[in-house]
């Protein structure tokens, strides 16, 4: 008993450090932030007025908010959706024997590796108006008659920016695919052979029902993630134009740290942070069997 | 021939030439198919080399080319090889100094990060203890937080002990973010060893904090391994709490520093190009030799939940 006891605070004593930590530096921010929001907060003025859900009330009538709303979810769907087929695609190659396979799911990860500020950067370059290679590649293929301006039009600079995101992190859903397809046993591909099923119908009646556990897991994580995009959209086109690119994250910023509304703007973090809590909240409810396992 | 069917021997073997011939026509048309799958397959592989290395190799073009090849297209590969960009980037902004930065946050994160992450995943791993899966739980939800949820109040509680723009300013919050993905791989490392070899040496009189430095980590050194590139990276290439709590030269690190060049017009793409290339290529280098142990860390981080 005494014994059991000296190991609970053996084991409490070695995670007070990380707990400090995540406390410090995580938690307690978050509780500051939720706080805060709902209070005015006035750089001039000393002190701030409870105001309770006011700040609240203002975001649902902001159309700045419900812009930068819409485009965080269509950023968000389109690059996870884009990111889980390409990745897919790029799984079932890798998984296959060729040789210098090794090299190529090397190659694979390099975009994965790379700073996003850089890889915002390089398709800057690649999507440039008057000397890009995209314009350029695509006027030789005949597709464009005149140099496009990407980045400047509002239909297309966020596609370019989920372009950019799509690149950066479709490794990571193919390295999780790949892993997931490692699990499935290839007796279960030979039985099915031997049944007369032909590609289509193996892939769709094996591969996809046993992949989809780890995928719906990958598909959550990069949804999580790209719900709080910030690099790509503030180093390629800080929001614009006309606001067309401004995701809930750059808003949040702008509000905090160019207009100094720590109070709106913290009602805003507020928002983006209920809703990503809720959200994983449900994803871990959703996996509760898979960590009880263990 | 027909003339003379001099033995019933010969039939069966003309028969067998017959079915010879069938079987390499279509052995033949099945190899036309394979080696046409073989085709396909290799351009699909090129595909996806093209996809993932071009836009990098595209950037080292860039880096190399004179400036008078910079404001069209075509050329698409330099008329002449230059390596004045680089120069640039050290007469103009002494950009070296982004470089020590990053690298002295990066390194202490992941110093720090490992310490602490080891005693936390050994508690985990190893001990019996109440809460162990619900405080499991609320570490992975805390790496799920919107990093601009928190960078408000950690801007103001760094500005009032006057600990903007240090070095530490970046590795403490670095540390709190990549400590979940730290602890849960370390956790399922230190799990995966045998009980046995740690009761011996604790049979043998070691303490239990002795096991795990003596045990458990040299027998981990995959893991610690893996982990510790996956941290370094991820500090390495952080932006947000960079760009928000670091205002100078001195302590600002890359991601800061490429994109604070200017922007939309009159844009030095050359030198950009050459500073993203210079600071990107140790890690392509990185990746490539230690693929394995990336594609371990993060398949464990993901999924090994």
């Amino acid at each position: 008993m005494r014994h059991r006891y000296s190991e609970h605070l053996f084991a409490f004593a070695l995670l007070l450090p990380a707990f400090v930590l995540i406390v410090a530096v995580a938690l307690m921010p978050a509780s500051e932030t939720l706080w805060t929001s709902l209070h005015k907060v006035s750089m001039i003025l000393p002190g701030s007025d409870f105001i309770g859900l006011g700040n609240y009330e203002r975001l649902l009538r902001d159309g700045r908010f419900w812009n930068a709303w819409r485009n965080t979810l269509y950023f968000t769907a389109a690059s996870v959706a884009l990111e889980t087929l390409i990745g897919l695609a790029i799984a079932l190659v890798l998984s296959q024997n060729f040789p210098l396979r090794g090299l190529v799911r090397a190659a694979v990860l390099v975009p994965w590796a790379i700073p996003t500020v850089v890889s915002s950067r390089l398709w800057g370059l690649i999507f440039n108006t008057d000397f890009g290679l995209a314009n350029y590649l695509l006027r030789s293929a005949g597709i464009l008659e005149s140099n496009k301006n990407w980045l400047g039009e509002i239909g297309w600079a966020l596609n370019v920016t989920v372009l950019v995101d799509v690149w950066k992190t479709t490794p990571f859903m193919a390295l999780l695919i790949m892993a997931g397809l490692s699990t499935i046993p290839g007796d279960l591909y030979e039985a099915a052979r031997v049944d007369g099923a032909n590609m289509l119908q193996r892939f769709f009646q094996i591969t996809v029902p046993l992949l989809l556990p780890v995928m719906l897991v990958a598909v959550m994580l990069r949804a999580l993630d790209a719900f709080r995009v910030f690099d790509v959209i503030y180093v390629m086109t800080g929001g614009g134009p006309a606001d067309s690119t401004e995701v809930m994250s750059t808003l949040t910023y702008k509000i905090l740290f160019s207009a100094t509304q720590f109070g709106y703007g913290s009602t805003l973090a507020g928002a983006m942070f209920i809703t990503l809590l809720g959200v994983s909240l449900v994803f871990l409810y959703a996996l509760r069997n898979r960590l009880e396992v263990d | 021939m027909a003339t003379t069917p001099s033995s019933p021997a010969l039939l069966p073997v003309s028969g067998e030439k017959g079915a010879v011939t069938v079987g390499t026509r279509s052995l033949s048309s099945r190899r036309a198919v394979t080696i046409l799958g073989k085709v396909l397959f290799a351009l699909l592989a090129l595909l996806i080399v093209i996809w993932s290395v071009g836009p990098f190799l595209w950037m080292m073009i860039t880096s190399i080319k004179p400036d008078r090849d910079l404001a069209t297209l075509p050329p698409i590969l330099p008329t002449e090889i230059t390596f004045n960009h680089y120069g640039a980037l050290f007469e103009t902004r002494p950009f070296y100094r982004y470089i020590i930065n990053s690298t002295i946050v990066s390194v202490a994160t992941t110093l720090v990060c490992l310490l602490i992450g080891s005693l936390a995943g050994y508690a985990f791993g190893r001990l019996r203890f109440p809460g162990r899966l619900p405080l499991l739980l609320a570490v992975l939800v805390v790496s799920m937080f919107p990093q601009i949820s928190i960078v408000a109040p950690i801007y103001r509680m760094f500005q009032q002990r006057g600990l903007l723009n240090t070095y530490e300013a970046l590795i403490i919050p670095y540390n709190a973010f990549a400590l979940p993905l730290a602890i849960w791989i370390l956790t399922s490392f230190f799990r995966s060893i045998p009980v046995e070899l740690e009761d011996a040496s604790r049979v043998d009189g070691t303490t239990r904090l002795g096991a795990l430095f003596r045990v458990i980590l040299p027998l981990s050194l995959p893991g610690l391994f893996t982990t510790a590139i996956l941290v370094f990276i991820a500090a390495w290439n952080e932006f947000l709490f960079a760009l928000t709590f670091t205002t100078s030269i001195d302590h600002q690190t890359i991601p800061v520093g490429i994109a604070l060049l200017p922007a939309m017009y009159h844009v030095p793409w050359g030198n950009i190009a050459a500073a993203s290339t210079l600071v990107t290529l140790p890690l392509v280098v990185l990746v490539l030799i230690l693929q394995r142990w990336i594609v371990q860390g993060i398949v464990a981080g993901a999924l090994k939940g």
